[in-house]
């Protein structure tokens, strides 16, 4: 990096430099692909660290638990670690160990991870975050899908990883006009993969990156082979016409498919955070402004084993694990990416773009491969799958993880992309034997 | 400011039912560090719509932050608070703050005046004198009241519940013992927002002190309305015009304008960010209805409308200086705890109900709605100009709209 790229991000005035290559300003090409490396300067951390120790706090919640939010001593503790022994470095020298560029695509920087596998056949991959989430969600897995005889699988398992950060989210472009939803998303990935030289992939995504997939997989594009989602839309019309209506469960559901109705009416109760951004993205002026803020409003996502997700919660007394699970370092990680890309309300205006269905059957038509993480959302039942993915090549039920998967469980994770795009693997490979 | 009040506290003892003077006064440094704060706001990205559906505008927001962080005074709005009687009185378990202004006319009509969120009393503050003082205001001795304004539990002045159930059934209940503390035999209840629940909450215990309710945010919608409503349906075909409008109202008031509302009755405490950041509170609290928020938004803009630039931040201000942004948003979680019909569902209230419908509010209740709403309605008036913050913002119409509306009672209270 010999020349610095600023992309339009600044905290308190503060320039914070984001080094690109000097290849960057020497090409005018918008289709080039410019390395890049992450470089927060240290007044931007100092500024954040002073604005923690400043918060002004609200009392206490008036009940003994966590049903009003986020718990004042939750956030109190937090905010001690937060300001005195966490390390933002660390996780800037993970992601720059890392090979990252960024593209421009339809008018907008795009940045996003990308690492070849050593083995030949490997299968490209682009993995999809979701809301609130990043690129950090998908850290622990790159290593396990692209070496993956390091991490107890075989060659033929390998994959080549792009991991890209979605516009308005982390060292992507926040977009400056309407127009940027998962449809669109779904069309600048396949023009990613593309121009990276992959003329047949597979995509994979939760949460948002779900819906990107599915849009893929409507979109169709020439060279994508399947998707994977972890957050599959499968509820037929009749029953998310039920649910949308808070209307008591159809007659005639089976058993999985009646707990599965059970799950979306409990989401649909929770999921006010969103609905609120859908509606009023600007207005949350207190999480561009505020660091605790800002950490509560991410940290408040729920799942099916709690608000916030059990698997967070958890992650915040854990200090280190041998396993892969989530930390709390790593909860901050993603947390203080949001507060220094200054993407807060960025990320939130995706939730007013989207203006389609959430869990409804979308009609995808190409290969799909669905994992069934038991605290996802609703456990989509296999009945309803079939239906809802006429080429379903993979369905499995896990028995540990949540709704940020890929972060919580990378090992079982990894296992399941593994096994999912197996079937179209010896399919390839009889294609490019004949 | 809690010192002030603490002091008076201590000074005056424990004894629950005594009722304390009480001032506002914040220090110094609690100012200067709020303006420090409103000047070292960090801003996100602007909208990248031209208009206001993605929310409060960038641009609306900057003009407001200036205007604070460099011109508006606090210690005027202060003065201005402490130029009315103003007390605390312990109510189960909990301080009350109050404005009680007593009218020199005898047969004044003892009136308990209740905001809203996100409101304060200084909602209020335009219209105490008129109705206390009738006769410097262009009214009769007749239309004189002995005004009584409250601090919700948990806003403003008022102490913040430190345990669940400050619904509004309780504080309906605590209206009363307040107003029978202060001596009022007879007495009437005026509420919008917040306070029109609370009010209603009061007509429904009827206590027999309460002679009658007023309200300009009067719950009328129908089951079946409602029912249609939330479904998302067509209107019925035989609805008259001003039916016709109060739905339109009310659908998009329930598809697009409830979510403040629906995320402060669920996730409260999860708002650290309206706690902590002057910008994140103003924005939240300007974004209470559409209407509202374009008039503010016209007033920083430099029009000139009901509302000025220092009424809005003064109470904001209040809200960032009591720190009650959070235990305020907890009423919305309160009340879904316990409630059993929604805002604007009707309660069957049997006791006299005057009925203000603004033009601006959520919806204009019409009065065929009001009257299967209040069997005994004693008045109803369709006003042509006022929205939300009726007091506030159209405090000459707020005053006529109670003399005319309580009149029949006060024959009811002298004989």
């Amino acid at each position: 990096m010999t020349t610095l790229n600023t992309l339009c991000l600044s905290v308190l005035g503060l320039a914070v430099g984001v080094s690109a290559s000097s290849t960057a300003q020497a090409q005018t090409d918008k289709s080039s692909i410019r390395p890049f490396r992450i470089s927060i300067p240290d007044k931007a951390l100092a500024d954040l660290r002073r604005r923690i120790l400043a918060t002004q706090w609200p009392e206490k919640e008036t009940v003994a638990d966590e049903s009003q939010g986020v718990p004042l001593a939750t956030m109190r503790e937090l905010a001690r670690y937060w300001a005195t022994d966490y390390d933002w470095r660390k996780v800037e020298a993970t992601l720059n160990a890392l090979p990252q560029f960024i593209t421009n695509i339809d008018g907008l920087d795009i940045h996003f991870i990308h690492v070849h596998s050593k083995h030949k056949n490997a299968l490209p991959l682009v993995i999809n975050h979701g809301w609130p989430g990043s690129v950090i969600e998908q850290l622990k897995l790159v290593d396990r899908l692209v070496n993956p005889t390091a991490h107890g699988g075989s060659a033929a398992d390998a994959f080549d990883v792009v991991i890209p950060s979605m516009p308005g989210y982390g060292f992507s472009s926040k977009p400056t006009t309407t127009g940027w939803g998962p449809e669109h998303m779904g069309r600048a990935w396949a023009q990613l993969m593309k121009r990276l030289g992959y003329s047949r992939y597979v995509a994979q995504g939760g949460d948002w990156g779900a819906f990107v997939v599915d849009q893929m997989g409507l979109q169709a594009p020439q060279g994508l082979l399947a998707i994977h989602t972890n957050m599959p839309a499968t509820v037929p019309a009749d029953v998310d016409k039920a649910l949308l209506a808070g209307a008591p469960a159809p007659s005639g559901l089976s058993a999985d498919e009646k707990r599965a109705y059970q799950q979306l009416e409990r989401t649909f109760k929770q999921v006010e955070y969103a609905r609120y951004m859908a509606a009023r993205p600007q207005t949350l002026y207190g999480i561009a402004d505020s660091p605790v803020g800002l950490a509560a409003w991410l940290l408040d996502h729920n799942d099916a084993d709690g608000q916030p997700a059990a698997a967070v919660v958890a992650a915040l007394s854990r200090t280190t694990s041998q396993t892969g699970e989530l930390t709390r370092g790593e909860i901050l990680d993603n947390i203080t990416l949001y507060w220094l890309t200054n993407t807060g309300v960025s990320a939130s205006r995706l939730y007013w773009e989207y203006k389609g269905g959430f869990f409804n059957a979308k009609g995808v038509k190409i290969p799909v491969a669905v994992t069934v993480f038991p605290g996802e959302q609703y456990e989509a039942p296999r009945s309803w799958t079939e239906r809802a993915y006429p080429k379903l090549i993979y369905y499995n039920r896990v028995t540990k993880g949540g709704h940020f998967a890929a972060w919580e469980q990378p090992q079982i994770f990894a296992a399941e992309l593994r096994a999912a795009f197996r079937s179209l693997r010896s399919q390839e490979q009889l294609g490019n034997a004949r | 400011m809690t010192e002030t009040l603490t002091e008076v506290a201590r000074a005056r003892g424990n004894a629950g039912s005594d009722i304390r003077p009480f001032r506002a006064r914040f220090p110094e440094a609690e100012l200067t560090d709020l303006r420090r704060r409103i000047k070292a706001t960090r801003w996100p990205d602007r909208e990248t719509v031209p208009d206001a559906t993605q929310g409060v505008r960038l641009e609306t927001m900057h003009a407001l932050a200036e205007y604070w962080g460099t011109r508006h005074d606090w210690r005027k709005a202060e003065t201005r608070l402490n130029s009315f009687p103003q007390f605390i009185t312990e109510i189960d378990g909990l301080d009350i703050h109050f404005i009680h202004v007593r009218s020199k006319h005898p047969d004044a009509l003892p009136l308990i005046i209740t905001h809203g969120w996100p409101g304060s009393v200084i909602e209020q503050l335009k219209v105490i004198e008129p109705l206390a003082n009738p006769t410097a205001q262009g009214g009769t001795a007749a239309d004189a009241f002995h005004v009584v304004v409250p601090s919700l539990p948990g806003y403003g002045f008022s102490g913040k519940p430190t345990a669940p159930g400050w619904d509004p059934p309780r504080i309906a209940r605590a209206w009363t013992e307040l107003m029978k503390r202060l001596g009022y035999q007879q007495f009437v209840a005026q509420g919008g927002d917040w306070g029109n629940a609370v009010s209603e909450q009061m007509a429904l215990q009827a206590p027999p002190e309460l002679l009658g309710i007023a309200t300009n945010m009067a719950a009328t919608v129908p089951a079946d309305i409602n029912t249609a409503i939330l479904a998302g349906g067509a209107p019925p075909a035989d609805l008259s015009k001003d039916e016709r409008r109060a739905w339109n109202q009310l659908s998009f008031f329930y598809s697009k304008g409830l979510g403040y509302a629906n995320e402060m009755a669920l996730r409260p405490q999860t708002l650290y960010g309206i706690v902590d950041s002057p910008v994140g509170l103003a924005g939240w609290i300007l974004d209470h209805d559409a209407a509202s928020q374009a008039l503010i938004a016209r007033v920083f803009a430099g029009e000139r409308e009901g509302l000025t630039r220092d009424d809005i931040l003064d109470n904001i201000t209040l809200y960032w200086l009591t720190n009650t942004a959070i235990s305020s948003a907890r009423l919305y979680w309160d009340n879904r705890e316990t409630a059993t019909s929604g805002f604007f569902d009707v309660k069957n209230v049997t006791i006299p109900v005057a009925v203000s419908a603004f033009p601006d509010e959520l919806y204009q209740a019409p009065r065929s709605w009001a009257e299967k709403a209040y069997p005994k309605l004693i008045h109803y008036n369709k006003l042509d100009k006022g929205g939300h913050f009726a007091a506030w913002e159209q405090p000459e119409l707020f005053v006529a709209e109670l003399r005319t509306g309580f009149t029949s009672l006060r024959k009811d209270a002298r004989t």
